[in-house]
């Protein structure tokens, strides 16, 4: 049911091979991971590590640096809501707690039907349109009690 | 006595020679442009109070405890990442300074056990001296929040104690990232990192691994490193901080390493790497740094011991009645076989003036040549290679020189595991960007590794050496890339001339070679031209040159390749011989072989032999004595009956070990000292109980030709140091050697020998080391060899003609066997084996490629009999790419493996040296250990037995 890929050695080395040869390719290359299967797995740290000729250490270092790299598989669809402060001034703690009512879970959580994971996140760049969510790779500005509720509907859908 | 203690400047020494004048707290100071602030302080005696900083790693400025104030600049820069400029007045304390620091120190502390009485850091801790430092009186924050060191708290983690050296204690860890950056600059590893980000940040070896399973290779950077107990050695957890240490050299490799032995009492209770050594300048491995337990092991005999035949119980003696019943054994033996048929060997283990005076004793008092040594079986090739070639039988360069240069050639070497704080060094200088040309026929490390690429790695075949070294040569003449103006400046001409045009001929080529080497032409031609053009260009190299049938050949064709492209005679350049153990460059420099002299001075030499005769009081032989082989052969045939062996385990490191116990079997008189019954002592009639170097005085030279002071730090366990052993048999055998300190010894060194004539005890204290040749000439030693002119004055190119070794892989015997070491180990093993450095390497294994296991139905960790012309032994299986298909390869570090009962009786044809590195065997899966295994396991008992006192 979800659209991310299982979890292959095979994609997961095609993926680092396309940008093993660029400079700074960690970054490229874990982003292409998480969007490819939804989360970082662990396998696929040596196999980074072998490719770009780091220790997995650094790999490893550099995924836990960043609160975007997930470590597990998230729910179908995944809900972002800004909790930095722009968002908070404009009424992101009320929107936060309603959302976490309504899918019955914490932020940072999967929904038991594996269906929507909630995440707070830090800025998205979007303060003049705050409060600010995102939807899996949409964006949606300006947001109110109704736009949250037809997202969180439409994800859970 | 006391601590040693070393001062920390905070950072690194600037290489600059430009000088900047400064003013700090009111005081003048002038240092080289690009110090930081921080050390320029500490220069002139003033310490910043710092955390994250120290000199052994670049400055980082995270911990902002160092901060300062410059007049005229906003603002307070930490000063350790903060250059010297020329006029700036800093000042390192004022109320504002005072006040951030405290405040830094309060969040450092809130998140800090206080329990600095159990801690076992307590006196030797960082953190607890700059909250003295800053004057930290209260924490405001209160202690009972989320916190690392609350076992309530989510964020708790308990000790990682899977190494058995350190321990890793999470709950005492301030996260300064030294041992992060100890791991990546100085050792570079890069096992360790910071995992997570803000206050969740903490160190992770690997993935969140212990310790013990991550990428760490436990080299202690990171214990030293560490200002707190977060990482801290077990043996101070155990015994408490030490109150007095004195400065020593390492008795492992022959990179030589200066430690600080740190001492509680007589107890050892760390070996703390010495930045003023200049082998290793601060740096150390997991064999010097932690693995020293075998020198009090329960397995130390500690009484002499004596025996009628090997098959007797030994049976404990007296000093007195042990060395008079060997002496009177070899007294007996000449009178009755004549005065050749004894000798020994001396110890590359051993101190230069327990070497030296082993062989007097053979050359004076027993009145033969037969010494030798185990260079024999390692580097005597080299000596050989580069006397004809250069005039000197060691490495050109210093370890630092590896920093200058561009293009590093490594032939038959594996540094990261055995000269690891060498491996070290040239990872770094790898990292800045230095050109690297691997050629071996495995994977090490150095051809792939975390930020280390081999730019060519030419996995030739075993025994294609000297195939190999002539098509770099071939390519580099015929494609006129030879240095033409150092040629005609510093070589014999008529010699290059002709040497050139063989080497040009067609046989010679790349293309010609490739089917002998096993490399493509067109890397080989690719690597040749990067070596000749790529600038500096440095050889480094191993027992993988030197124990082949044409080791000789190989050192001089590589020292022909040197000189052809200019690279020899300054800083960056130079041929390099890894030398294996300790002393080996000693031992050799100290005549130890049946031919010279100390000073490989030849013994048909009639001067340099009155000299000898007149200052030891006894006529010398003119006659080259026996080498070791020649001593076993000789026994067989009834004519070499007694031996005196200091330190070595010949049966288990000679080639060919089913022989060699066959021979000392056939003598009369065996005297073994050693601090363990050895291999060896299984054929032993006499036993005389060795020191380990922490209970004597005395020199190691290193392969960079650097004599390092090694010093007593316990009394001798069995009441006599190996030198004063020597001395009493020497009297024993009618001959008195008179020396109340070794110091005395190298006194008489000095005057006998021209390149040790300025060395004294007086001056390495001085001056910490020095570098032979040390004499009128060169006061303070010679780091660089071949300045200008080669010793021997003109470089001397020499023919290298490819002769295929007579050890050929056959239908029977289809497979190519080349040994070597681990990083855990140190060669026989007699003393790692005796340490916890097990952990890493209980068992040495065979390692093949997946092809040649697949053909025989091999799985990874099957039992494995491997076979060769000699003979058989089982061990197991591991399959790995890091083989070529045809070619397996095993350690030799554990005895009943018995890797040198498979390897030949074949040899280097001008040195002798055993052609380790190539066997012909048979591998096929087996279900139990060999015949010869099984009579070793039983002769592990039965020979080694001692006489109870009570029976």
């Amino acid at each position: 049911m979800s659209h991310f890929e299982p979890w292959t050695r095979e994609r997961a080395a095609a993926i680092i091979a396309e940008f093993a040869g660029t400079k700074g390719a960690t970054m490229p290359i874990l982003h292409e991971i998480q969007h490819a299967f939804g989360f970082v797995p662990e396998a696929a740290i040596p196999m980074i590590a072998d490719a770009l000729n780091l220790s997995r250490a650094e790999v490893y270092g550099t995924v836990t640096f960043y609160h975007e790299f997930r470590h597990e598989l998230p729910g179908r669809h995944v809900v972002r809501l800004c909790r930095a402060e722009a968002c908070q001034s404009m009424g992101g703690d009320a929107l936060a707690e309603r959302a976490e009512k309504r899918l019955g879970i914490k932020l940072g959580e999967t929904t038991p039907d594996r269906r929507v994971t909630l995440e707070p996140i830090y800025c998205l760049g979007l303060c003049a349109t705050a409060p600010s969510a995102q939807v899996d790779d949409r964006m949606v500005g300006r947001l109110t009690e109704s736009k949250l509720d037809a997202i969180l509907t439409e994800a859970q859908s | 006595m006391s601590l040693v203690h070393e001062i920390d400047y905070g950072t690194k020494k600037s290489k600059s020679e430009k000088m900047v004048t400064l003013t700090i707290d009111g005081s003048e100071i002038t240092v080289p442009e690009g110090t930081s602030i921080m050390r320029a302080a500490m220069e002139m005696g003033t310490t910043i109070p710092k955390l994250c900083a120290t000199d052994m790693l670049e400055s980082f400025g995270s911990c902002r405890l160092c901060l300062v104030e410059i007049e005229g600049r906003a603002g307070t820069p930490a000063s350790c990442t903060t250059p010297v400029a020329p006029g700036i007045v800093v000042h390192t304390q004022s109320d504002r300074l005072h006040t951030i620091r405290k405040g830094v120190m309060e969040l450092y502390i809130s998140d800090h056990p206080l329990d600095c009485l159990t801690c076992s850091a307590n006196g030797d801790c960082e953190l607890q001296d700059m909250a003295g430092a800053v004057g930290l009186r209260e924490v405001r924050y209160g202690m009972d929040n989320l916190s690392h060191f609350d076992k309530a708290s989510d964020l708790f983690l308990p000790k990682d104690e899977s190494n058995p050296y350190f321990t890793y204690d999470p709950a005492k860890c301030i996260v300064c990232n030294r041992c992060v950056r100890a791991c990546e600059e100085v050792q570079g590893t890069f096992a360790l990192t910071i995992e997570g980000r803000g206050f969740g940040s903490r160190v992770s070896p690997g993935m969140f691994e212990p310790f013990l399973e991550s990428e760490c290779v436990s080299c202690g950077a990171c214990v030293q490193a560490c200002p707190t107990a977060t990482l801290q050695e077990k043996s101070v957890i155990e015994i408490g901080t030490p109150e007095h240490s004195v400065v020593t050299t390492c008795a492992y490799c022959g990179v030589g390493c200066s430690f600080k032995a740190e001492m509680s009492g007589d107890k050892l209770v760390r070996m703390v790497p010495y930045k003023d050594g200049k082998a290793n300048e601060g740096h150390s491995c997991v064999k010097g740094r932690f693995a020293y337990g075998y020198a009090t092991h329960k397995d130390r005999k500690l009484k002499p011991m004596i025996r009628a035949k090997i098959t007797d119980p030994w049976q404990e003696v007296t000093w007195e009645e042990a060395i008079n019943h060997a002496a009177s054994e070899f007294k007996r033996i000449q009178a009755q076989y004549g005065r050749d048929a004894v000798g020994g060997i001396t110890s590359s283990r051993c101190t230069n003036e327990e070497t030296y005076l082993v062989q007097k004793l053979i050359r004076a008092a027993f009145g033969t040549n037969n010494v030798d040594t185990c260079a024999r079986v390692c580097h005597s090739p080299t000596g050989y290679g580069l006397s004809v070639t250069l005039g000197t039988s060691a490495g050109t360069q210093t370890f630092a020189s590896v920093s200058e240069s561009d293009v590093i050639l490594v032939i038959g070497a594996n540094p990261t595991d055995a000269h690891p704080v060498f491996g070290s060094r040239m990872k770094a200088r790898i990292r800045e960007g230095a050109k690297l040309i691997v050629a071996d026929p495995r994977s090490i490390d150095l051809v792939k590794s975390p930020h280390v690429l081999a730019d060519y790695h030419l996995q030739l075949k075993p025994g294609a050496n000297v195939a190999f070294i002539n098509a770099m040569a071939h390519v580099v003449v015929t494609e006129g890339l030879v240095n033409e103006q150092y040629v005609r400046e510093r070589c014999d001409l008529a010699e290059f001339e002709s040497w050139a045009r063989f080497i040009a001929e067609e046989r010679n080529s790349p293309e010609a070679s490739e089917s002998i080497t096993g490399i493509p032409a067109q890397k080989l031609r690719a690597a040749a031209r990067l070596y000749a053009t790529g600038g500096n260009a440095a050889i480094y190299y191993g027992l993988g040159v030197t124990e082949h049938s044409q080791g000789s050949t190989m050192v001089m064709g590589m020292a022909n390749l040197a000189m052809a492209t200019g690279n020899i005679g300054r800083e960056g350049v130079g041929i390099n011989p890894l030398r294996g153990q300790n002393n080996v460059q000693g031992s050799c420099d100290m005549g130890s072989f049946p031919h010279e002299l100390p000073g490989y001075r030849h013994v048909s030499d009639d001067a340099t032999r009155e000299m000898f005769e007149s200052m030891w009081g006894r006529p010398l032989s003119s006659e080259p004595g026996l080498r070791i082989p020649n001593m076993l052969d000789e026994a067989l045939a009834k004519r070499f009956m007694g031996i005196y062996i200091q330190g070595e385990d010949i049966v288990q490191s000679d080639p060919d070990a089913q022989h060699v116990a066959a021979g000392l079997e056939a003598m009369e008189c065996v005297v073994i000292q050693d601090i363990f019954i050895n291999e060896t002592a299984k054929y032993a009639h006499v036993f005389l109980p060795g020191t380990s170097f922490l209970e004597k005085d005395g020199t190691f030279t290193n392969a960079e030709r650097r004599i390092n002071r090694v010093r007593k730090v316990m009394a001798p366990l069995p009441g006599y140091a190996d030198w004063e052993v020597t001395i009493m048999l020497a009297k024993a055998l009618g001959y008195e050697m008179n020396y109340a300190h070794p110091g005395e010894i190298m006194d008489e060194v000095a005057r006998l020998t021209p390149t040790f004539a300025g060395v004294s005890y007086d001056l390495l204290d001085k001056v910490g080391s020095v570098q032979w040749p040390c004499n009128e000439a060169a006061p303070l030693g010679t780091p660089l060899m071949h300045v200008d002119r080669f010793v021997r004055g003109k470089g001397r190119f020499m023919m290298t003609e490819f002769v295929p070794t007579d050890e050929r892989t056959t239908a029977k015997f289809p497979l190519v066997l080349t040994t070597g070491r681990i990083l855990a180990h140190y060669n026989v093993g007699a003393q790692t084996r005796r340490t916890d450095n097990t952990a890493w390497h209980p068992e040495d294994i065979l390692e093949i490629h997946p092809f040649d296991a697949e053909n025989r139905g091999l799985r990874d960790g099957d039992l494995v009999a491997i076979q060769s012309r000699v003979g058989e032994v089982s061990l197991r299986a591991k399959i790995s790419e890091r083989m070529q298909p045809g070619v397996v390869y095993t350690t030799f570090h554990h005895p009943v493996t018995g890797a040198n009962v498979i390897t030949t009786e074949f040899s280097d044809w001008a040195t002798n040296c055993p052609e380790y590195k190539v066997t012909a065997v048979q591998v096929r899966k087996t279900n139990g250990p060999s015949y010869w295994q099984e009579k070793f396991m039983e002769e592990d008992i039965s020979l080694t037995r001692i006489l109870d006192a009570a029976e």
